[in-house]
């Protein structure tokens, strides 16, 4: 078990691969992946039971995570290399030709951590949900784990795969909303207000855990390990985490503005300094 | 002309039906899915023999497809089930990402293709899935003839891996290849050696091209008939070695001219061995509702149409 104080280095390491990937190449999605830090590294770092070093697509008797948002690929690439999936100097290859570190994450080029592309929203929790039958077909008790944006919300596989999820009992699977509350064109509220997503996914027949504060890493490893307690009783689980977008570089924080756009050297170097490691280990 | 004789009608359908059987009680991991479409699909059998390898998704067709690439993470071999018109078309992003782009061994099983769905009409009859399919990267596209060749086929790409479509239809047409015949996937089969025209014949076409046969060897016309049940990846060895033979080309499928088989073998042929070629297919144009055999005359998808390309090619030949 890691400390919380661990746990809060890796995310500040984390941030730091983020901003420094989508610098590199002027182009990624920093807003989202930094608000999903704490998220990601309370899965791979404190609750998931994975194997980094021996990856193998079927997974069995592991717990699998899915990233249905894939436009987060920063964040995800970041810790499947700090957990040790791949070599942290790979991060360098983000979104350059012959990379195995795609734009978006695909199986395509072999990268160890990744089980399905993921990039065109909405597809994620249905394919979670195959690997999740597929878990139970092997008797095998390990956890299947989502990630969605809630602009991701308004596209309507997620509601057909929803309804699957209860009426069939798929209960070995945990599901995460990134409520960040912005998408592209601005905030979900003035693009497309979604109402209230707890009442939405219970009445899908979820249990639904509301995650007040997702940029807390240790409010995230508590929520993620009580959910697992939630799983096996005959419903699918759903944490709605709220998180800034952003969070962590204060000129990016809650706005969409940063959905899609990588900082300038200054900007980089501000990003930086506000998530100081005395003994960082940037590849 | 070689004679060719069938005892009965079958749909290809049922032929689907009864390899999925097969494969229930001979290979643990394959599984089913199906958009409520049991029925039709002939996946009750299957459903009732292995109810815990059996899923019903209701009709959420996007969900469907990824729950099956899912299912291949951790083993399975998942087959999913309902017309062509919701396999494909409605559902080619989910098989672009989830499946074709992901390389997961999903087995799309397409029925009631073409125009001879009938009487349900345009939006129902897809004359577009080949294409569709075809274009992805890595898909194995696969359209066979008869319910023999349907079963034998859908029990050969469950040891095929990677992603496989798999069209057949609605209607009952002779059933003629012998039961025992093994499934090549990209193998053409060879049904009747000719010297004068080569007619590449797909799916419901087959038999149409038989009879053309017929006529045209009545006719004096010798013509080599070839069905070509994988569209991708086409054999072209044996599209170059007859048409080097025949020196002139008719095609013929229930199926755009754009993007279908015709369009496959035009392209190998410009590149690699120009050669007088005409298409028996449907030219730029919805279906509507008919009977099968009506819309098939309607559209220009008989045996008479074979035999008008053939005399129309055989003119053109140098």
């Amino acid at each position: 078990m890691a400390s919380t104080a661990e746990l809060e280095k890796i995310v500040s390491q984390v941030r730091r691969d983020i901003v420094r990937m989508v610098h590199a190449v002027n182009s990624g999605h920093p807003g989202g992946s930094l608000g999903c830090a704490e998220y990601f590294t309370a899965l791979y770092f404190e609750v998931m039971k994975h194997n980094p070093s021996k990856f193998s697509m079927d997974g069995i008797n592991e717990d699998l995570f899915f990233l249905s948002n894939g436009h987060i690929s920063p964040v995800f690439y970041s810790v499947l290399a700090r957990s040790g999936y791949f070599p942290v100097k790979e991060l360098a290859t983000f979104r350059k030709l012959d990379s195995r570190l795609q734009g978006h994450p695909t199986t395509h080029e072999g990268l160890p951590g990744v089980r399905v592309a993921s990039g065109s929203l909405g597809q994620g929790l249905s394919v979670a949900i195959g690997a999740a039958l597929a878990k139970k077909l092997n008797k095998d008790n390990s956890i299947v784990y989502t990630l969605h944006g809630d602009g991701e919300l308004q596209e309507g596989q997620i509601w057909e795969a929803a309804m699957y999820a209860s009426a069939k009992k798929v209960d070995n699977i945990i599901s995460t909303v990134d409520m960040n509350g912005q998408q592209i064109d601005g905030s979900t509220d003035q693009v497309l207000p979604m109402g209230s997503l707890r009442a939405k996914f219970e009445a899908f027949g979820w249990d639904v855990i509301d995650l007040e504060k997702g940029n807390t890493v240790g409010e995230v490893v508590s929520t993620l390990k009580k959910a697992k307690d939630h799983t096996g009783k005959g419903k699918p689980v759903m944490i709605l985490m709220k998180t800034e977008m952003g969070h962590g570089v204060d000129f990016m924080m809650g706005s969409h503005k940063w959905h899609g756009v990588a900082p300038n050297d200054e900007q980089l170097a501000q990003a930086l300094t506000q998530n100081h490691l005395d003994d960082e280990a940037d590849y | 002309m070689k004679k060719y004789t069938y005892t009965e009608k079958k749909d290809t359908r049922s032929g689907f039906g009864a390899g999925l059987s097969e494969l229930g009680k001979s290979n643990p991991n394959v599984v089913a899915l199906c958009a409520d479409l049991t029925g039709s699909l002939k996946m009750d059998a299957f459903a009732k023999e292995h109810p815990e390898r059996f899923f019903q998704v209701g009709i959420a067709e996007a969900n469907m497809i990824g729950i099956a690439a899912g299912l291949t993470i951790g083993g399975k071999i998942p087959f999913t089930g309902t017309f062509a018109n919701f396999s494909t078309g409605r559902v080619y992003d989910q098989i672009r990402q989830s499946v074709a782009y992901s390389g997961k061994n999903v087995k799309i099983c397409a029925s009631h293709a073409g125009l001879t769905l009938g009487e349900d009409g345009a939006t129902h009859q897809i004359l577009e899935d080949l294409g569709l399919m075809k274009m992805l990267p890595g898909m194995t596209v696969i359209n066979p003839c008869d319910f023999n060749q349907t079963k034998a086929a859908t029990i050969a790409i469950a040891e095929h891996e990677g992603p496989v479509y798999l069209r057949f239809g609605r209607p009952t047409v002779p059933n003629f290849t012998p039961a025992d015949q093994k499934f090549e996937i990209g193998k053409a089969v060879m049904l009747n050696e000719g010297t004068d025209v080569t007619i590449f014949a797909t799916g419901h076409l087959v038999w149409k091209a038989i009879e053309a046969g017929e006529q045209l060897a009545a006719a004096g016309i010798s013509a080599e008939i070839i069905n070509i049940h994988t569209i991708k990846p086409l054999d072209n060895a044996a599209v170059l070695a007859s048409a080097k033979k025949t020196r002139c080309v008719v095609t013929a499928e229930e199926h755009q001219m754009n993007g279908g088989l015709g369009d496959s073998i035009a392209q190998l042929l410009s590149r690699e061995l120009p050669t007088p070629l005409e298409m028996v297919a449907v030219n730029d144009s919805f279906g509507e509702s008919g009977t099968p055999d009506q819309l098939m005359t309607k559209y220009g998808l008989d045996a008479v149409n074979i035999v008008e390309a053939v005399k129309k090619v055989l003119k053109r030949k140098g």
